[in-house]
């Protein structure tokens, strides 16, 4: 079968399913217009980019790399970096791991029932926009909100949460756990429930409590699909939540809210200097796919994985 | 069965860990629910709720008088239904094509997919494309940039793959059917639950478009729910709903509680349509995490 597949013309092939590529034609033409006319576009990074010459007839940069060297030369392009970079690695430190540990401890109750409810619970928040939950930490963590009260009243001292630039990541980090740890716990599970029982059955019989089962059996089983996370965690480590960043901004944390990506948007879209902002998204997809890159070569040499 | 005195105590404690975690998940959503019942004097002492301890309903009946965000309602609905519809037509046929193992070209062009979940043209170049479509400021700006999403193109691709036997497909080109009456005779009746899945993603999605709508719509009166709500909450408008006649602090008031209104009325249909559909969820959850 393979191989008469194989030697069959590609032109014999595409008569005897025609059908299949016409009904691929809505996705292809999504593809070719949203996806590949805009990466074509990205040439106007090297371009002195104007609206009415449109993307061809407009005249190359001068020096080719002008609106790079530009960003490079601004403050806040260190600054826009380096927030990406912290923000990104302490959600890779403290939210990627909670995922996990909630599947861990909820493979543990034995009670069909109750573990449905909980799981049911824990991925409710998938469904809250950004920008209601931005709300939600604007309306909970004001000065009067229901947070500082509650610390007032144990002794402790009101905090301006939303305004105070330490609080940001905090804040962004921690309403991420909240919104994503049950949804991202789902993949956990599902390779939990695959554990054969017989592994459980001999441990028991060997004396091993339950913590012991999680070390020795779980999580060593459930490993490559960490991993795999893992990789396309770092696949998206430049482009981290923008909207959420965006939203939480104001003029007092912008010290450590500003990303590349809010940056592109304002000098971009606010500002219309198209070719500059280009330029700037450029830098960050090509950072995030070098990233993602070393991540993959990293695990196919430690762990024999990869995604590609 | 016997358990040993470390794993009851760890039982107990992995109970109350769990109790905890849904109180925290489920808790800042009651409070806002119960707040925006509730008179805001007592709200604004900032103690925490438990029930609605005076009722006071003046920040709906302001809210259900403010037009600009029936507006907006309507059009996040509008927007939702025909953004899923283009969604669909365009995921699910593509999706079916793509689990054929017999098509020519089929790794290649899955390829081209994948590879734009890692690499992007971004922002600008998508909105200058927009505007060269002359689709800017209209509804396709809302419903076609995001009208696949590649990760739920291989979620129900996947769902084709280990869900329709292929003895199935070789049973019916015998019968002469051909591809297009397999799909929609054959596949697409025994595929409701990738449909349902997919219909719940793409809608939470559209439902909660934000960004897009303010990169690629310009009048007030097309904006969605997100916008006005984050204009109201966040760019703190709200003081604008009360009517003028009131008295200052009755404004002020007001204008707190208005903030819980929004926020309830627009998280509510998503959460509410959820426990009904969870268990659709789940299942495209995992199935993209099978292949994904």
């Amino acid at each position: 079968m393979q191989s008469k597949v194989a030697k069959r013309s590609i032109w014999s092939g595409f008569k005897s399913s025609w059908q299949l590529y016409v009904l691929l034609i809505p996705a292809v033409a999504w593809l070719v217009t949203f996806a590949y006319y805009p990466l074509y576009g990205l040439v106007i990074a090297f371009k002195d980019y104007q609206i009415r010459a449109g993307i061809l007839q407009s005249p190359w940069a001068d020096p080719f790399f002008k609106y790079f060297s530009q960003f490079f030369s601004t403050s806040i392009a260190l600054q826009s970096i380096r927030n990406t970079l912290v923000l990104s690695l302490e959600s890779l430190v403290f939210a990627f791991p909670v995922p996990i540990i909630f599947a861990l401890l909820l493979n543990q109750i034995k009670r069909d029932k109750v573990k449905k409810v909980i799981q049911t619970i824990s991925y409710a928040p998938y469904f809250v926009s950004n920008v209601v939950v931005v709300s939600l930490i604007t309306v909970l963590f004001s000065a009067n909100g229901v947070v500082n009260r509650a610390a007032v009243s144990l002794g402790g001292q009101e905090t301006l949460f939303t305004s105070l630039p330490e609080w940001f990541r905090g804040l962004f980090i921690g309403s991420n756990i909240w919104q994503t740890m049950g949804f991202n716990a789902v993949i956990f599970i599902a390779a939990l429930t695959a554990i054969s029982p017989e592994y459980y059955e001999a441990a028991t019989i060997d004396g091993a409590t339950r913590m012991q089962k999680i070390l020795h059996i779980d999580l060593p089983l459930i490993l490559p699909t960490i991993i795999l996370m893992l990789i396309l965690a770092a696949g998206n480590i430049m482009n981290i939540g923008y909207e959420k960043a965006f939203l939480m901004q104001n003029g007092s944390n912008t010290v450590v809210s500003e990303l590349i990506s809010t940056y592109v948007y304002k000098v971009g879209l606010q500002t219309a200097q198209y070719s500059f902002a280009t330029a700037v998204g450029l830098f960050n997809s090509i950072a995030n796919f070098v990233i993602l890159a070393i991540a993959n070569q990293v695990a196919k040499k430690t762990s024999n994985l990869s995604i590609f | 069965m016997r358990q040993s005195k470390g794993d009851m105590i760890f039982n107990i404690v992995n109970i109350i860990v769990m109790a905890l975690l849904c109180l925290v998940i489920i808790y800042p959503l009651y409070y806002v629910l119960l707040a925006s019942f509730t008179d805001p004097d007592i709200v604004s002492t900032g103690k925490p709720l438990f029930w609605i301890e005076k009722l006071y309903v003046k920040g709906y009946e302001t809210t259900l008088a403010y037009t600009p965000l029936w507006t907006s309602y309507k059009n996040t609905i509008i927007y939702t239904v025909v953004g899923t519809i283009v969604s669909l037509i365009a995921t699910v046929p593509a999706a079916y094509a793509l689990s054929r193992k017999d098509m020519a070209g089929r790794r290649g062009i899955m390829f081209a997919f994948t590879f734009t979940m890692f690499f992007g043209g971004g922002i600008i170049p998508l909105y200058l494309t927009i505007r060269s479509l002359g689709i800017y400021n209209t509804i396709w700006a809302m419903v076609l940039p995001v009208g696949v999403s590649v990760y739920n193109l291989i979620v129900c691709r996947s769902f084709f793959e280990s869900g329709l036997p292929e003895e199935l497909l070789e049973a019916a080109k015998i019968d002469g059917c051909d591809d297009f009456g397999f799909f929609f005779k054959i596949a697409i009746p025994l595929s409701t639950t990738i449909i349902a899945v997919m219909c719940l993603f793409y809608a939470t999605a559209m439902w909660n478009q934000f960004f897009n709508a303010i990169m690629y719509l310009q009048d007030d009166n097309k904006m969605p729910l997100q916008v006005v709500l984050r204009n109201l909450v966040l760019m703190n408008q709200s003081s604008l709903m009360g009517t003028s006649g009131d008295a200052m602090i009755a404004r002020q008031k007001l204008a707190q509680q208005l903030k819980y209104c929004v926020v309830a009325l627009s998280a509510a249909p998503l959460l509410m349509a959820y426990p009904f559909l969870q268990k659709y969820f789940t299942k495209g959850v995992t199935l993209g995490a099978v292949k994904g």
